[in-house]
């Protein structure tokens, strides 16, 4: 029996059973389509999350006061109370090659007044190379200018909101504000943006560093931020903070970094496992498609029981009849499955419409895994009641009408 | 050739076993005509199952063609089936959803032949039928008798050296019933072994050696005399 004719017997048969064939094609369908669908939102969830990452700032560490880890061995005599990073921790680090800028951090919260208008605000202590090491972008204005970080100056930026709050529609460039006891100039406006490090940026009002230093009346620093010279240089720039850091601080290694590599990885696990979380509750639907094609050709293997008896008085052979209930499975599954690629592009298409800001698109492996998937269900599935066909008796089964 | 050989069937029904077929043998030549009458339940249509290959014996030795088929294993049977024994059965089994044309043409698709080579052969069995004007219409657009033509055409278009009829105009009028039969001893005349099994004494008796059964067994084989045993 040629290939051709197994196809065209099998299409046949198909169309020849309108309702069932209908009903096959619907489930796996829907499975295929909620694969895709499902998969792709996944994939628009990480890609999401990481183009959100990566606005908070490329090749960036961050090193925090105290450990996080401990190595063991006896416990201290004395406390083991962290050493404070200090301004000059973060000026020594600049000198390593595989770190470009870094940006020191302080942060405090302080009332921000403007004539009658005060308001309690988030106060970031910083340099001018925050700027470029965060992606800030000014609305207005201009942004801390690039001085010695130990000189305080009078000089401010205020969050979108903030000025929003304190300024309504007047322009604040050149304003005095006052923060604490002391007077501030204000110099520019952040662009909105979004949540980053855990700050709403539009909300903050960031100062010279030495200044907020003496503002809250501190030494230490909240954070360095460290640009590294490039994604290659993280593990170097990460040394290079270490063994600084050791060298001033007495050889203890006190402080904690932070790769944004790591944050990313450890989100990217996470939103993987979810994708295929994701995909394997979509893959139950494919198995329940499966489930229903197997009944589908059990029913239509008993309806065309005095066909399958004909056709083996014909002389069919027991493989023949296998492949032509088998052929029929396939050609079910994969119009299914092209049906439901047809339902889920357009899916996705509409869902990008909607929500433009979400990066959702199709994946190319979850398209050949959901083809894939159904080409097996149909197989698997198929064989069963194939297998059924092929055993029947033909005597038996002529003899019904 | 046929020669069936103390061929037994026993059937378990329920508690009862049934010999549907004890100790049956036969001999047939090539170009035979032979009707099987008999009482329902007497083993005709199990005689015409084994003869065709759809039903094993449980005893004995059925050789066809100096082949004994009894050795062969299913996918052998099915080529035998395919190449030598034609059925042509009282429902007429065509496929509902095939036309006519495409119901003749289903032995020869199982055997792989050409689609052009398909298309002359289906064609010539039509015009032999008289179904030429009908070739394009399905089962059930078809009178009963055009029905057991495109069966008769489906059964022969192998060219097999058997025709097993089991009840052909059991299900048709007198008209078509005779007509039928007519179509049926025409493909005798020309060497294939006819073998007819009907309830209906007047087809009955039109056959040169008529076999008749009871409970399994040959009663009556009036050629049984010509062949010494």
């Amino acid at each position: 029996m040629k290939a051709k004719d197994i196809l065209k017997f099998s299409i046949r048969a198909s169309t020849g059973y309108k309702f069932r064939t209908i009903l096959i094609l619907i489930a796996m369908a829907i499975g295929v389509a909620s694969v895709v669908v499902l998969t792709s939102l996944g994939e628009g969830a990480r890609r999401y999350v990481i183009s959100q990452f990566s606005s908070l700032g490329t090749n960036l560490l961050i090193v925090l006061p105290g450990r996080s880890e401990t190595t063991g061995g006896p416990p201290p005599l004395l406390g083991a109370t962290p050493r404070d990073l200090t301004l000059d921790d973060a000026i020594a680090l600049n000198r390593s090659s595989a770190i470009r800028i870094i940006s020191p951090l302080t942060v405090g919260s302080a009332p921000v007044s403007w004539k009658q208008l005060e308001r309690e605000v988030i106060i970031l202590g910083s340099t001018h190379e925050i700027y470029e090491i965060r992606h800030l972008s000014m609305s207005l204005g201009k942004f801390l200018p690039s001085i010695d970080p130990r000189r305080g100056e009078a000089l401010c930026v205020l969050g979108n909101k903030v000025k929003k709050e304190l300024f309504t529609n007047q322009s604040p460039l050149g304003e005095w504000v006052r923060i604490g006891d002391r007077r501030f100039r204000v110099t520019g406006i952040l662009a909105k943006k979004g949540q980053s490090l855990g700050f709403d940026m539009s909300d903050v009002v960031i100062i010279p560093v030495a200044s907020a230093q003496s503002l809250f009346n501190t030494a230490s620093l909240f954070r360095i931020l460290v640009q590294a010279s490039s994604r290659e240089a993280i593990p170097r720039a990460r040394e290079a903070i270490l063994k600084t850091i050791r060298e001033r601080h007495d050889g203890e290694d006190d402080i904690t970094i932070i790769t944004q590599d790591a944050i990313l990885s450890t989100f990217d696990r996470i939103l993987n496992a979810l994708t295929l979380t994701v995909a394997g509750i979509a893959a139950i639907s494919l198995a329940v498609a499966g489930i229903l094609i197997m009944n589908v050709m059990l029913i239509a293997v008993s309806q065309r029981t005095t066909e399958i008896g004909l056709i083996k008085a014909l002389g069919a052979t027991r493989s023949q009849i296998m492949r032509l209930f088998l052929a029929e499975s396939i050609i079910l599954s994969i119009t299914g499955a092209f049906l439901g690629l047809i339902i889920a592009f357009t899916g996705v298409l509409l869902l990008a419409r909607i929500f433009p800001d979400f990066p959702i698109l199709i994946s190319s492996w979850a398209v050949a895994a959901a083809v894939g998937v159904s080409l097996l269900t149909g197989l698997v599935f198929g064989v069963f009641p194939a297998r059924r066909a092929a055993k029947l008796d033909p005597v038996q089964a002529l003899s019904r009408r | 050739m046929i020669r069936l050989d103390s061929i037994e069937r026993v059937f378990q029904v329920g508690n009862e076993t049934v010999h549907a077929l004890n100790n049956v043998s036969l001999k047939i030549s090539q170009g035979e005509y032979i009707t099987i009458m008999g009482p329902s339940g007497s083993g005709k249509s199990t005689l015409l199952n084994i003869i065709g290959l759809l039903d094993r014996p449980d005893k004995g030795f059925y050789i066809l063609d100096d082949v004994n088929t009894t050795d062969l294993n299913d996918e052998q049977q099915a080529l035998v089936r395919r190449h030598k024994i034609g059925f042509v059965f009282q429902f007429f089994h065509l496929v509902p959803r095939l036309t006519a044309t495409e119901n003749i043409e289903l032995p020869l698709i199982l055997t792989g032949v050409e689609p052009d080579e398909r298309k002359d052969r289906v064609k010539i069995a039509l015009e032999d039928f008289g179904l030429a004007d009908r070739s394009k219409h399905r089962p059930n657009q078809l009178s009963g008798g055009q029905r057991q033509r495109v069966a008769i055409a489906r059964a022969t278009i192998m060219e097999p050296r058997v025709i097993l009829a089991d009840e052909p105009t059991g299900n048709l009028d007198r008209t078509s019933g005779k007509e039928v039969i007519e179509i049926l001893e025409k493909l005798n005349k020309k060497g294939i072994i006819l073998i007819l099994v009907t309830h209906d004494p007047d087809i009955g008796n039109r056959a040169v050696r008529k076999i008749s059964m009871v409970d399994g067994k040959i009663l009556d084989d009036t050629l049984a005399l010509e062949f010494s045993k």
